[in-house]
This record gives C-alpha cells, structure tokens and sequence, in this order.
C-alpha cells in the first residue's frame, strides 16, 4: 500500500507540475513538451486505477499524435512568442483568484461526493484474471454503445476532412499534375522519329 | 495510507483549474488556450475514469474514450484554423480575429 501511495502522489506531482509549467512556459515548444509529460504521468494514473486501456489509449492518441500535432505547428508559426505574453502579468492577479475559487469549490464537492456520494467506501474494481480491461470495454462498446462508436468514428472523419478542407490551398503559377492527360499520353502525341541527314543538325 | 476516490478527484480538480488559469493568463495565445482546452479535457478523464472504476462500471471509461475522440478532432481543426489564420494574418494574436466582426 505505501508503494502504491508514493506511486500515486509522483505520478499525481509531476502530472500537476507538469500542466502548470504548461501554462507558465516562457516557450511554447517547452509547453508542448510538459503537455507530453502531463499525458504520461496521466496515463500512469490511469494504470493505478486499473483502467490500462485507456491509459494506452492516452499515450498514443495524446503523446502520439495530438501532442506532436501541437509541436509541429508551433515549429511551423513564425510568430514572435514573447509579444504574446504581453498580459500575463495583468491577468495574473485575477486569473491566479478565479482558480484559487474554483480549485477549492470542486475540491470540496468532490470531497463530500468521495466520502458521501454513491462510490463513498467502494474499493478500486480489482482486476479478474478471466475478463482483461480491454475485453471488459470492448463488450460494452461493441454492443450497447455500437452506435456512439460509429458517430465517434464520423466524428473524426468530419474532423479530418475539415481540417484538410481549411488547409489545402490553390497557389496559382504552380505547375500540378494532370493525370488524364498523362495518362492519355500514346507514343503517337508522346514522340515523333524523324530521319536527320548526316552532317546536318537537328534545327527548330 | 491509501489511495482513494478522493485523491484522484482532487487531482482532477487541480488540473482542471491549472487549465482554467492558463486561460486567464495566457489571452493572446491561442496555442496555449487550446493547450490549457486539453488539460481541461484531460482533468475530465481523469474524473470519468475514477468514477468509472470506483462505481464498478465500465460505462465511465466508455465515455472518457468519446472525450478524447473529441478532444483529438478539437485540436486538429482548431490548429487547422490556425493556420489558416496565420497565413492571411501573418499572425496569431487573439485580438486581431475581429475580422468577422460587423
């Protein structure tokens, strides 16, 4: 149990160490890299917690690919950071207040909903040896939230091709391919032979 | 001691707020806002899934997986429209999207 405890409160330090130097990084590459750091030890929690599907789930989906989404367009802007930080230390005050309300509001809900609500006293879902994590999602999602999958996945295709769509752009005077007329192409229109007399050259 | 609902409530909680703050702080900065939307999303997970498995059902992690297909095609088309802005603009500043404005 007191490994289990040190495990949690590094894990739970370095994910809120993490996701406050996220918001405090003078650079935004080096937020980018404690939003990858906060995303592990994430996921370290979610391993404590018994639900490793969703922990891998986080590395890849958030480390894996929102993260680097992240990195590269920071790499990609050519913007001057340091003018963007111009309010930081106007908002400070009332910003540093604001969460100072809300951390203890939903820090004191949640400690009465721990203590008193429905899951008050209830012990962490120990794991089976018969049923994995994975399996035990994949029966529920698979069969009574079938549909919600299936929006999900639309949801992400929506996602792509709108992301594309904003994106992709016409420059004009760029030389693109025309596959129909290259594919249209036969050695008739492609070449000609033409018989040169020896001594002249090829002149046109 | 150990462990219970209770600790990883409150971590949420911080995390939630720590994205909150960054809102607050960082207001010229889109890409720190839509970091500060992640940590707030990433906060909400960590809430589903200790629900989830405090309560015994699966239906929490269920959900925290439809939050993180939401939040990934978030950021995909939110950093889209940045670009997109940073090209006509020639830069991010959230002050300068007015262009919209009658």
């Amino acid at each position: 149990m007191a490994l289990q405890a040190i495990a949690f409160y590094l894990l739970a330090a370095v994910t809120i160490g993490a996701g406050l130097l996220v918001v405090t990084a003078r650079n935004p590459v080096h937020s980018v890299l404690f939003l990858i750091c906060a995303f592990f030890s994430a996921a370290g929690l979610f391993v404590m917690l018994g639900a490793e599907f969703l922990a891998m789930l986080l590395v890849v989906v958030y480390v894996g690919a929102v993260a680097v989404l992240f990195l590269f367009v920071v790499m990609m802007l050519d913007v001057d950071f340091s003018a963007l930080r111009a309010g930081f230390v106007r908002y400070l005050p009332i910003g540093g207040l604001v969460a100072l309300i809300l951390v203890v509001e939903i820090v004191a809900v949640s400690a009465s909903v721990a203590s008193h609500g429905a899951a008050a006293g209830a012990a962490v879902l120990t794991p089976s040896h018969d049923i994995t994590n994975a399996e035990a999602i994949g029966r529920v999602l698979y069969t009574d939230y079938v549909y919600f999958f299936q929006a999900a996945g639309l949801v992400l295709l929506v996602a792509m091709i709108g992301a594309i769509v904003l994106t992709l752009r016409h420059r004009a005077g760029v030389r693109r391919q025309n596959i129909a007329a290259q594919v249209a192409r036969t050695p008739a229109t492609g070449m000609r032979i033409v018989q040169i007399k020896s001594g002249e050259g090829l002149s046109e | 001691m150990t462990i219970g609902l209770a600790h990883y409530l409150a971590v949420a909680a911080i995390l939630f707020t720590i994205g909150v703050f960054g809102i607050f702080v960082n207001r010229k900065n889109v890409i720190i806002i839509l970091m500060s939307i992640e940590l707030i999303l990433l906060a909400v997970n960590i809430n589903l899934v200790s629900f989830s498995v405090y309560l015994h059902q699966v239906v929490g992690q269920i959900f925290a997986m439809f939050v993180l297909t939401v939040a990934a095609a978030e950021a995909a088309v939110g950093l889209a429209i940045l670009v997109t802005f940073f090209r006509n603009r020639g830069d991010i500043a959230v002050d300068d999207v007015n262009m919209m404005k009658g």
